[in-house]
């Protein structure tokens, strides 16, 4: 199938970038990588620099592949990376716009990689449970319902690729920081520490730069692992309620360490 | 090459705690003053790194990626073995230990390995304390399922998403710490040397993957934990950006490389498409529980699998391995795919693939339980093959997923070149000639959690290490080093892309060196590698600048050690004149097809030396003794 290419090019973190148009022929049974990696091999060969974009496993799992195809962040296909979207999915003689994830907090480095690291910095701050090694008890003293134990799964399936960040408005980082709130908070190893990580991540979330959480929805339909709003909402009743806690109280006045 | 392994005597049950109360300690007021770097944060990186940390090491972790959550660990599927014997079904730490010996067909360490089923249990419950979801069952407790080359069930597993769930967990735990300020991460940094003074391992020169920057960072100690060299092969399950290069730098500076010719081809891949695949997406082995593989009984039959009677169906896992059956270790079920593809039975386009049909477990269990079950890898099936495989049995061929070689290092995972420790599957130690399933996870988490974390102290407490800065010679060598290397590449301005030399070199390595080798083909191999290695140096087109984020420079410095380390695989497989668990030379194979061991000249792991460019680097030997387990044929029959 012949294809028209609108690309982001920007050279550098400080440089202008600008839209240039590509002209391919790609395979249906390609993934949507392997596309850029053939337009990328014609562009070397007329002496052009290839276009950077950050992709590693091409399984769907690691995260790493972020674009923005047509305005949708991993493309038109829902729950589906990047890397998992393939070009039989797009119609001969398509023109498709491919852009960086666009948020304050994730600056660009160079044409289509973006620097996510504000996404790790809500994690430090709070998002695990405090479990030195060498001392956890046997895995079956803690019997956990089957049910908790998948809700919890479910969140915990987000891969931090920023979809959500992307295609929010206010380029929010709440479903993400919700996903791990609830993934931990679901589980009775998590209760400890349930008041306090809320309030850190939140308030990290804030300084990082992303926006609040107005309730659109985007987040939801642009994530590759159909992590669910409700677990945004299951984030601010634990944040309202750490909020009102004494012990909300004492980690407010303490910071967040 | 001082190649002694350091296995303590004694009873295999007792050795490991018996070494423990031998280690040296560091004491809590020193550990701040040991800087530790580690690269790599898979789960070997990750776990060393969160633990140390905790310890009271200053620990500096580097990344490739642009996060530690990306490390390539994040991939395994299927889930991760522990000799819990929660379903009192016979397993022991002694049964995880035999299994695994025998499934490496007998080329690792008894104390090793031992030891490695020993923490095994640990690792559950360190990472159900972090919160890992495990699957559990309806009571509550943790669920099981059986893998490849075990007739127990002692798999733990997260949906299909085992991997990912155990490096977050490790990720998390790593996060703490760099919270804590206790660990200073560095993303988007690719080691490119590794600096030695005075004999031993004394930091790293680093790239700067974003400004190109080239930095040094000098340590007491260096880990590496940097993952396998599969993508050697340019097809393969890992990630694009796994590499060979730290351990290579490492093997450059005197570090031994062990057993390079061990690759493990995993049988459950989704088979190849079209000229343009990047890479080769695995299907957990765990689908073999409930999927039958196999393929028309005659040549030739195009038609649908559903209208091909049972009668004309040859089911040849179950027929060949009745005991193992679908559950065969995966060098035998990946041979035996091969054969009956090359017998013409193949299916889908090309004939390279088998079935993997779900049909009959459907009709047992319902569809929803095996949705249940693998729905996600089902699903991930579909999007790429465009198949149902709920209504249409999967295609699947062999791809190379996971290296059993790597730096050789002692009990206490250090290399020969002192300071420099390897952990998970970037050392050759635990699973041999083969891999069994689920215990990459577990080899990665017992290293870092477990073993490294004892042993690194006794070096530190051991070792008189002088001060040493990055101001040192050594490592403003090291520097110009990286610095000569990446302008040389930039500077050739040649006509071939990187990845055309790349994918050349990859399938030299898949046909000459892959899931079958013959002294012919290894030899042709070993003359046509370096061809292309000088083609590379004076045609390679690398363009931008090393000033900048510059992806094909990046590529070009890992395929140039790839192109290296291509010939070094070759070389060991062509010495190695027997057949072993994923080393199959069809010289040596019994009368019925299966590997043919020789224990008299091969019951050793080789390890290489480098000798400088161009030169022939020395094989050296580190007999195996086996005082536990009886050296006997592999037979899953």
């Amino acid at each position: 199938m012949k294809l028209t290419l609108k690309v982001w090019r920007q050279p550098g973190p400080k440089a202008t970038g600008k839209f240039v148009q590509y002209s391919t022929t790609a395979d249906e049974h390609m993934s949507f990588l392997e596309m850029l990696d053939v337009v990328n091999e014609e562009l070397l060969a007329k002496g052009d620099e290839p276009i950077a974009f950050d992709h590693d496993c091409r399984e769907g799992i690691c995260g790493s592949c972020a674009l923005m195809i047509n305005g949708a962040p991993h493309g038109p296909r829902k729950a589906t990376t990047t890397c998992q979207l393939h070009m039989r999915t797009f119609k001969d003689g398509d023109t498709i716009v491919i852009e960086p994830w666009r948020a304050a907090a994730f600056p660009v480095l160079r044409d289509l990689v973006v620097d996510r690291t504000a996404l790790d910095r809500i994690i430090a701050v709070g998002g695990y449970i405090s479990a030195p090694t060498g001392s956890a008890q046997d895995g079956n003293a803690i019997p956990i319902p089957k049910e908790d134990s998948d809700l919890a799964m479910d969140a915990a399936s987000c891969i931090g690729c920023g979809a959500c960040v992307a295609a929010c408005p206010n380029a929010s980082a709440m479903l993400f920081t919700a996903a791990k709130v609830s993934h931990l908070g679901r589980l009775p190893q998590g209760q400890p520490e349930r008041d306090r990580r809320v309030l850190a991540m939140v308030q990290q979330m804030d300084e990082e730069g992303f926006g609040g959480c107005t309730n659109y929805g985007e987040c939801q339909e642009a994530c590759p692992k159909d992590i669910s709003v409700e677990n945004i909402a299951r984030m601010n009743r634990d944040w309202v309620r750490a909020t009102l806690s004494d012990r909300g109280e004492a980690v407010a006045s303490a910071g967040t360490g | 090459m001082n190649l002694d392994a350091k296995v303590p005597g004694g009873p295999l049950e007792d050795k490991w705690d018996r070494h423990k109360k031998d280690l040296r300690l560091v004491s809590p007021a020193n550990k701040r003053k040991f800087d530790v770097i580690i690269v790599g944060s898979g789960l070997a990186g990750a776990s060393a790194a969160a633990s140390l940390a905790e310890l009271g090491y200053n620990v500096s972790c580097f990344c490739f990626q642009d996060s530690p959550r990306r490390a390539h660990s994040i991939a395994a599927q299927g889930g991760i073995n522990a000799a819990k014997n929660y379903q009192n079904d016979g397993d022991s730490s002694w049964r995880l230990f035999h299994d695994t010996i025998k499934g490496g067909d007998f080329r690792a360490r008894e104390g090793n390995v031992y030891r490695l089923a020993q923490v095994s249990a640990n690792i559950i419950d360190q990472c159900v304390a972090q919160g890992v979801p495990f699957a559990r069952e309806y009571g509550g407790l943790l669920a099981n399922r059986s893998f490849g080359g075990a007739q127990v069930s002692r798999t733990f597993y997260a949906r299909g998403q085992t991997g990912q769930q155990l490096l977050i967990g490790a990720y998390q735990a790593l996060e703490r710490q760099i919270g804590k300020g206790t660990v200073t991460m560095y993303s988007r940094h690719e080691m490119l040397e590794l600096v030695v003074v005075n004999g031993r391992a004394r930091g790293i020169v680093a790239r700067d993957l974003v400004t190109g920057e080239m930095q040094s960072f000098a340590a007491h100690t260096v880990v590496l934990g940097t993952g396998g060299y599969g993508n050697a092969f340019y097809l393969s399950t890992n990630a694009k950006g796994c590499n060979v290069t730290a351990a290579y730098r490492a093997y450059k500076k005197g570090a031994g490389f062990a057993n390079p010719c061990f690759t493990q081809i995993h049988p459950t891949c989704i088979p190849v498409a079209g000229d343009f695949q990047s890479k080769l997406t695995l299907m957990s082995e765990s689908l073999r529980n409930d999927g039958r593989v196999w393929v028309p009984k005659r040549a030739g039959d195009t038609r649908k699998p559903a209208d091909i009677p049972e009668a004309e169906r040859d089911y040849y896992l179950e027929r060949k391995y009745p005991s193992y059956g679908n559950l065969a270790p995966r060098d035998i079920a990946s041979r035996a795919a091969k054969e009956a593809c090359d017998d013409g039975l193949g299916v889908g386009p090309g004939g390279r693939g088998v079935f993997l049909d779900f049909s009959s477990a459907i009709k047992r269990l319902g569809e929803d339980t095996i949705r249940e079950r693998y729905g996600n890898l089902f699903e991930m099936y579909e999007r790429i093959t465009d198949e149902n495989p709920y209504q249409t049995p999967m295609r699947i061929y062999p791809a190379v997923h996971y290296t059993m070689g790597g730096l050789w290092v002692d009990y206490n995972l250090m290399s020969n070149l002192p300071g420099l420790h390897v952990i998970g599957e970037a050392n050759f130690s635990d699973h041999g000639a083969n891999r069994l399933g689920a215990s990459a996870l577990m080899q990665g988490l017992a290293d870092g959690y477990f073993i490294l974390p004892y042993t690194i102290g006794d070096y530190l407490a051991g070792a008189k290490l002088e001060a040493v800065d990055t101001s040192h010679q050594a490592f403003r060598d090291a520097e110009t080093e990286a610095n000569a290397r990446l302008g040389k590449l930039l500077a050739i301005d040649g006509t071939r892309s990187v990845d055309s030399f790349h994918k050349e070199l990859g399938h030299i390595l898949w046909e000459k060196c892959g899931m079958a080798r013959d002294r012919a083909g290894l030899q042709e191999a070993l003359a046509r590698i370096p061809a292309l290695r000088a083609e590379f140096w004076e045609n390679v087109k690398v363009p931008g600048s090393a000033e900048t984020l510059n992806q094909s420079l990046e590529k070009a410095g890992r395929v140039a050690d790839f192109l290296e380390f291509g010939e070094l695989m070759c070389s060991d497989a062509l010495i190695r004149e027997e057949s072993c668990g994923g080393h199959f030379r069809t010289e040596y194979q019994t009368e019925d097809g299966e590997a043919l061991r020789d224990d008299d000249r091969f019951a050793h792991a080789a390890v290489w030396e480098y000798q400088g460019e161009n030169q022939t680097p020395v094989r050296h030997i580190e007999p195996l003794t086996f005082e536990f387990v009886k050296l006997a044929t592999r037979s899953y029959k």
